[in-house]
């Protein structure tokens, strides 16, 4: 469906048809292209949303991956030339957003979960523990349920 | 008259689910069984009825009853007919009837089948069951309706989105909807567990082979999408971090946790209300899919029509039913008996740890997929959240998940010895390193995150192997002895070995594919070559095919592989019905990679835009992802999770009997 | 204290349900401006009309009252549904200039000719660098400049009679009025 979205937005958008990294978009520098390709990958298109600019058939997308190239040819990081983009089409653009107090939750989130957990199943060990020093002997049951495991019926 | 008669059928169906779930909810309180079996029976019909309507709309699609507005909109005569059963589903409301003939089956699954469940327990479930089909066919009926009728009918119908049109239609979402509908079922387990305050080593033993059956579906439906993808959209991706594509990751990563603790549950009665929990919050996890892809809350590739109204209807719905269900969760669960507690070196221990990374792992999606929506809704801010994020937080997560995989099947229930344990993974750790060091000798220490992949994809593979060879003792007795101990492996362990196997495998597909892909974009006239990654690829013509429903440029590539010249054929479709154009990438599949083509314009000067890529070891993605999902079809067929039922419930049972289907 | 932990579940799900909730009423594919309050990057472009001055940005601050600055193409289904609201400002005495955006003059000049001319003065960005620094992602959008040439709002695709009449207009009156 990626690619209808593309196609509506090209047929309304386009006057002339193109198709991700075009042949003649390319950097003669190979180090160079690499690079340009490297940050195309991190900025997302406006126009067919969910693509990098280095995939999407968007003419814009086409536009867009050439001012990359003049940027980095005329001698920018590739910082400054995702600031370029970023100045003219905000940080929406970004696809790996930035680490700042708004999205504190977004990146410290998933981290904060498996803290959470961690203390949680470290207070499970130690009530494990400390129950352990008192074992009872197996019950009647858990007997019977032995011997049947023995016998070979046991799980993985 | 066939889209009346599915109207009907559609509205008799909302009844049933209605009489369903109140003669199974009130018959279970009242401990009635002439009520509960009214329910079961309405069950059965409501089953029926809504397969009326799906048989009612298919036939549309068939026939080619334009005067139907959805068959209008996503079929035309010139579509092959097998396109146009599948254009059934191929659109919101189309899709929603087959999510709903799904839970109604897995509904009437339980009537049928679980004869021997304690027979509160059985109507609780399919009670809810019932409450869930009601939702969403009043959602059907009030919101999407698709039996509209249009005046005047066209001729013609209009066309399905041509990506659509592939052999992917017919099977992705049947199959990934029988996972995704699938875990309704431990939601509505959990719920009567809940309702009837009582979760033991049962409830647990009739849980897990619902939840390992949708596990399966649900692996395979993902899969397939995933290797859809890959020979469609022209560029190889196999995973792209789509919304919706997170929306079926979420359930399988908690479905995933789900299998393991109620394995505990069964077999050491711990993790009790940790496992409720878990199984509704997955099954709620398939519920905000179906919102985020048909609300339009979130721009996503796959997004269907957006309609404000829908998002409010199933939000209301999620609203309830999850809502509901976690204060209930909140009321009972902390009166509910705790189970034994387990040792720092025992398996539940790493079962319990694997949950904690996959719970983290599916948090992190959530806030990945959702972020956005939250950051635009607090402070108007508009954000994207891509593959860096997930590259950044999912991956190590799951990197250090796929350590603690390898030690579960390792360790003893209960208490174990750390000593030992070291001894018996000694194996999978010398083959982890060796894959290291191998990995950074041959490609260098650049690509040290690649050599880890590597090591881990080892570690995982052997890791499964020592399962076997623990389990046989091969240097022990004698001869007769060890064959009796490989025949008499039961399935189960075959089951984990292969799922366990099989993660190994993607993972060394997924790091390959990570580390060393090569792209080339280029212009190539007839009989140029080119060299990529070593192969030499020659693009032998160009030329002009007329398909059922378009027209195709094609372009043939010879590539000369290790065993011999292989013909490569990519094309670019033209539909002129929607004016749509669609690639088909040529894919000359390798043991150790693909070489993929897709093509472009050509340009005035006779130049065809050509480009290309090596992909190594990238169908191990999908090889070992189908492993995992036969490693859990050999686990779900092993004889002691069915015999065992018959025998115990053959017996007058005094205690409650348990039943698998 | 344990109880609070099985409370948990459904108090975070309410905030998250909370959240979905006012989400639905936003559209994730309109993009704001990162311009606003900022002036109109520099440009200059030829002419669509022949013997026509072009557009350059200088021009946006020439003093005087807010105007708008619509950037079109002679392509665009939308601009065609937007254009009639436009020629009926220009009856209304609104200033408004035109940008057209990855377009051929030629083509530009007959859509003009045929459809009715809004524009007091319009420029032709065939490469579309100017959209770009703009900020444009698609043809209509239509900036509100204030008499000092800083953006100050953005419109998004066509300006409906509702968007003139409760968004736009009541801007322009208040820049007016600055």
């Amino acid at each position: 469906m990626r690619r209808l979205v593309c196609a509506l937005a090209a047929a309304v958008l386009a006057a002339g048809p193109a198709c991700a990294v075009l042949p003649s978009e390319q950097l003669h520098d190979p180090k160079l292209e690499a690079r340009a390709r490297h940050v195309g990958e991190e900025l997302r298109c406006v126009v067919c949303q969910n693509e990098t600019i280095d995939e999407s058939d968007a003419p814009l997308a086409h536009d867009l991956r050439v001012i990359l190239r003049q940027r980095l040819l005329a001698g920018d990081t590739d910082r400054q030339a995702i600031d370029y983009i970023v100045a003219r089409y905000g940080h929406f653009v970004l696809l790996k957003p930035p680490f700042e107090a708004q999205t504190l939750l977004l990146w410290l989130g998933p981290f904060l979960v498996l803290g959470v957990g961690a203390v949680g199943l470290g207070l499970m060990a130690r009530a494990a523990a400390r129950s352990s020093e008192e074992t009872a002997p197996l019950t009647a049951e858990e007997a019977v349920l032995l011997r049947r495991r023995l016998e070979g019926e046991d799980a993985p | 008259m066939t889209p009346e008669i599915g109207q009907l059928a559609l509205s008799l169906a909302l009844m049933l689910a209605l009489v369903q779930a109140g003669a199974l909810l009130v018959g279970a309180w009242r401990v009635d069984p002439s009520l509960m079996a009214v329910g079961r029976t309405a069950a059965g019909l409501q089953l029926a009825f809504v397969a009326l309507a799906f048989v009612c709309l298919a036939a549309c699609y068939v026939d080619g009853d334009y005067s139907v507005q959805l068959v209008a909109e996503h079929s035309n005569r010139a579509q092959p007919l097998i396109y146009r059963i599948g254009a059934t589903w191929g659109s919101h409301e189309g899709s929603m009837l087959l999510w709903v003939l799904i839970l109604s089956v897995y509904g009437c699954a339980v009537a049928l089948f679980g004869g021997s469940l304690r027979e509160t327990l059985q109507a609780r479930v399919v009670g809810v069951q019932g409450v869930v089909g009601a939702a969403f066919i009043g959602f059907l009926i009030f919101t999407s309706n698709p039996f509209v009728r249009l005046w005047p009918a066209p001729p013609d119908g209009a066309e399905l989105n041509p990506i659509l049109q592939d052999p992917g239609l017919v099977f992705h979402p049947p199959v990934l909807y029988l996972g995704y509908v699938g875990l309704s079922i431990a939601f509505s387990f959990a719920i009567a567990a809940l309702l009837e305050g009582r979760v033991d080593a049962n409830w647990g033993r009739w849980v897990r082979p619902w939840v390992l059956a949708a596990w399966i579906f649900l692996t395979v439906g993902i899969t397939m999408g995933s290797v859809w993808s890959y020979y469609t959209l022209g560029w190889g991706g196999w995973w792209f971090w789509d919304p919706v594509e997170n929306a079926s990751l979420m359930p399988w990563l908690l479905a995933t946790a789900l299998l393991h603790s109620c394995l505990v549950l069964e077999k050491r009665g711990a993790l009790v209300s940790w496992t409720l929990l878990l199984a509704i919050l997955t099954f709620s996890m398939s519920l905000v899919g179906t919102f985020l892809v048909r609300s339009g809350v979130l721009t996503s590739v796959h997004a269907f029509a957006i309609d404000a109204q829908r998002g409010v209807y199933i939000l209301g719905i999620i609203a309830v039913l999850t809502g509901l269900a976690l204060g209930l969760y909140a009321w009972r669960a902390p009166a509910l008996k705790t189970g034994s507690l387990f040792g720092l070196v025992s398996k539940e221990y790493a079962i319990t740890v694997n949950n904690l990374f996959l719970a983290a792992a599916t948090a992190t999606v959530f806030l990945g997929t959702f972020y956005p929506v939250f950051a635009e809704t607090f402070n108007g801010d508009k954000i994207s959240v891509g593959p860096p994020y997930y590259n950044l937080t999912f991956a190590p997560i799951f990197m250090l998940l796929f350590v603690v995989v390898s030690f579960g099947p390792m360790l003893n229930w209960k208490r174990d010895e750390g000593a030992a344990l070291l001894r018996r993974l000694r194996s999978p750790a010398l083959a982890a390193a060796a894959a290291l060091v191998l990995a950074i000798l041959i490609f260098g220490v650049r690509h040290a995150m690649a050599a880890i992949g590597f090591a881990l994809g080892a570690w995982l593979v052997a890791g499964a192997g020592v399962v076997l060879a623990r389990r046989w003792r091969l240097g022990e007795g004698a001869r007769a002895d060890r064959l009796r101990r490989i025949r008499t492996t039961p399935l189960a362990v075959w089951g984990l070995v292969f799922a366990h196997a099989g993660l190994g495998v993607t993972t060394l597909g997924i790091t390959a594919m990570a580390g060393w892909q090569a792209n080339l974009v280029t212009t190539m006239i007839a009989g140029q070559r080119v060299v990529i990654s070593g192969k030499h690829v020659t693009l032998t013509g160009v030329r002009t095919v007329q398909g059922p429903n378009y027209e195709a440029s094609q372009a043939a590539f010879q590539v000369d592989t290790l065993a011999g010249p292989r013909v490569m054929v990519s094309e670019r479709r033209l539909f002129p019905a929607s004016q749509t154009t669609t690639t088909q990438a040529a894919i000359n599949v390798g043991l150790f990679g693909n070489v993929y083509i897709s093509i472009g314009e050509q340009s005035a000067n006779g130049g065809l835009v050509v480009r290309m890529w090596n992909h190594p070891l990238v169908d191990f993605i999908w090889g070992g992802a189908f492993l995992m999902a036969f490693g859990g079809a050999v686990s779900l067929a092993d004889r002691r999770l069915r015999v065992a039922v018959v025998r115990r419930a053959r017996r007058p049972a005094a205690s409650p009997a348990p039943v698998l289907p | 204290m344990r109880r609070l932990v099985f409370l948990a579940p459904v108090v975070v799900f309410a905030g998250v349900m909370v959240a979905f909730a006012l989400g639905l009423g936003h559209d994730p594919s309109v993009l704001p401006s990162t311009l606003i309050g900022k002036p109109v990057p520099a440009f200059s472009l030829p002419p669509v009309r022949p013997g026509d001055g072009g557009l350059a940005s200088p021009q946006l601050a020439s003093g005087g009252g807010p105007r708008l600055l619509n950037a079109f193409a002679s392509w665009c289904v939308a601009c065609r549904v937007e254009h009639p609201l436009l020629l009926g400002l220009k009856a209304q005495g609104v200033p408004i200039d035109g940008l057209d955006w990855k377009d051929k003059s030629a083509d530009a000049e007959k859509y003009l000719t045929q459809q009715g001319d809004p524009y007091q003065r319009v420029g032709n960005d065939e490469s579309g660098r100017a959209g770009i620094d703009l900020g444009v992602a698609g043809v209509p959008e239509t900036f509100v400049v204030d008499g000092h040439g800083r953006v100050r709002y953005k419109q998004v695709g066509p300006i409906t009679p509702d968007d003139w009449t409760r968004t736009i207009q009541p801007l322009m009156e208040r820049l007016r009025r600055e």
